[in-house]
């Protein structure tokens, strides 16, 4: 046993390794994926808090904002939801197992959003009226998505 | 042998008793019922909320709902399954007359007689109008029909003894309002009173239950565990919610909070429903939840 040990420490500590660096890499998706959330958050608040009045009417931060939000739900989530980051074995996501096999439809939502997105960029600089009327749809598209697919907070 | 006749003497007794207490109370007057009308009904159907339950799980939501049900709910008491409302004659409720569809609305009584379990928020219903009612049932008859049968709930024993509900419903079942008139003393405080307590039924969800069920309503609207199991329904009462009316009126049509963060779960589809109400109703909902009493306690 005792000729074995120096060789099974080896082994125990690559095993070690090798599992922190796996997690490592899984932190990565979730970090990143959670970001892109931010920023759709940081857009929504620029055109939400016009729409309500919390702070004065900029045509061109408006444009920008909605601008932004079309090119950032038109990107690829390719990388984003690797096998290992649902809820259940992470504790730091939200994602629910249950999006992880029904990637199709949160893409179909995702392009919705980026729909809704594309109308509210079309009218964001022409007064806040219009970056009212198209708030309850980006907001709504939003929701669509977490309605099945984001775990409820603790 | 004179023992066994006075044993079944007793339970026969005891049955009569307990069917005396729990036979559903009478049936509401078909003749009281106004003429609905199906496009004032849309919006009652809205802020009731129906189709958040009854409509087939993963349903796009184009179009007039199709109102099959199959939507599991589970429980402490085990899982309920929505049933099928469409207008089906053999499926659905095609064949109830308007009466029969607002008992068991509003009182939870089913056509033959038999109590309905509180999953269909009778509880909030039973302070709804009649005439509003009718409205509703007019617009119900307006809808897609779908041949899906319902599924039978799958509750454990007690709870799946429906006679039980009543002892429950006089316990449980109350028509009066939570907020009294003292604090909702305008039309807009009434109105949204009316959205909140009776049609809207946000107390089912946001209201804390006792251990038989029925919601607590010395902590009206105070938060309370999730059904589902996962996570916690937030309090709406002004002590544990300090957003301004513009972001409550906000929130419930778009799903967005203060902090740009977006509703999930089950709200998504009840603000699907808020959205589609007049602003008019909206503000009313916001001023009774502004009006509630700090603790919970009105």
């Amino acid at each position: 046993m005792k000729r074995y040990f120096g060789q099974i420490t080896v082994v125990a500590g690559i095993l070690v390794a090798v599992s922190a660096t796996a997690q490592a890499n899984l932190e990565g998706p979730v970090k990143a994926r959670k970001q892109h959330m931010q920023l759709y958050g940081f857009n929504l608040g620029t055109l939400g808090d016009m729409a309500k009045g919390d702070r004065e009417y900029d045509a061109a931060l408006a444009q920008a904002a909605a601008d932004r939000l079309v090119a950032l739900s038109a990107m690829t989530q390719a990388g984003y939801y690797p096998a290992g980051t649902s809820s259940d074995e992470m504790e730091d996501s939200r994602a629910l197992p249950v999006l992880f096999e029904q990637m199709d439809d949160y893409q179909a939502l995702t392009n919705e959003l980026n729909a809704a997105a594309e109308a509210m960029a079309a009218v964001a600089g022409d007064g806040v009226e219009q970056v009212q009327a198209n708030m309850q749809a980006l907001g709504q598209a939003c929701g669509a998505c977490h309605e099945d697919y984001r775990k409820p907070r603790e | 042998m004179r023992l066994i006749l006075w044993t079944s003497a007793a339970a026969l007794g005891i049955a009569a008793a307990l069917w005396a207490v729990t036979v559903p109370a009478p049936l509401a007057d078909a003749a009281a019922l106004p003429q609905g009308d199906s496009e004032a009904g849309a919006r009652v159907f809205a802020a009731a909320g129906c189709a958040s339950c009854h409509v087939a799980p993963d349903t796009e939501e184009d179009g007039p709902p199709v109102l099959s049900g199959g939507e599991a709910f589970e429980t402490a008491f085990g899982t309920f399954y929505a049933p099928n409302i469409s207008p089906d004659a053999a499926a659905g409720l095609g064949d109830w007359t308007d009466a029969q569809i607002v008992n068991a609305v509003m009182h939870g009584v089913s056509p033959a007689g038999a109590h309905y379990f509180p999953s269909l928020p009778y509880t909030a219903y039973v302070k709804a109008r009649p005439d509003d009612m009718a409205d509703m049932v007019a617009y119900l008859r307006t809808l897609p029909a779908s041949e899906v049968p319902s599924q039978p709930h799958d509750l454990a024993f007690p709870f799946n003894q429906r006679w039980l509900m009543g002892f429950w419903k006089p316990l449980f079942l109350r028509d009066y309002w939570v907020v009294p008139d003292s604090v909702a003393d305008d039309d807009t405080l009434r109105r949204g009173r009316y959205l909140v307590e009776a049609l809207g039924h946000c107390g089912e969800c946001h209201t804390p239950r006792n251990a038989l069920g029925g919601l607590r309503v010395d902590a009206w609207l105070t938060g309370a565990e999730n059904p589902s199991g996962e996570g916690r329904i937030p309090g709406i009462t002004p002590a544990q919610l300090d957003w301004s009316a513009g972001d409550i009126r906000a929130y419930l049509t778009s799903g967005l909070t203060p902090d740009y963060d977006s509703a999930g779960g089950s709200m998504v589809a009840v603000i699907d429903k808020l959205a589609q109400l007049p602003e008019d109703d909206i503000d009313a909902i916001v001023a009774y939840l502004k009006a509630l009493p700090e603790a919970g306690q009105p």
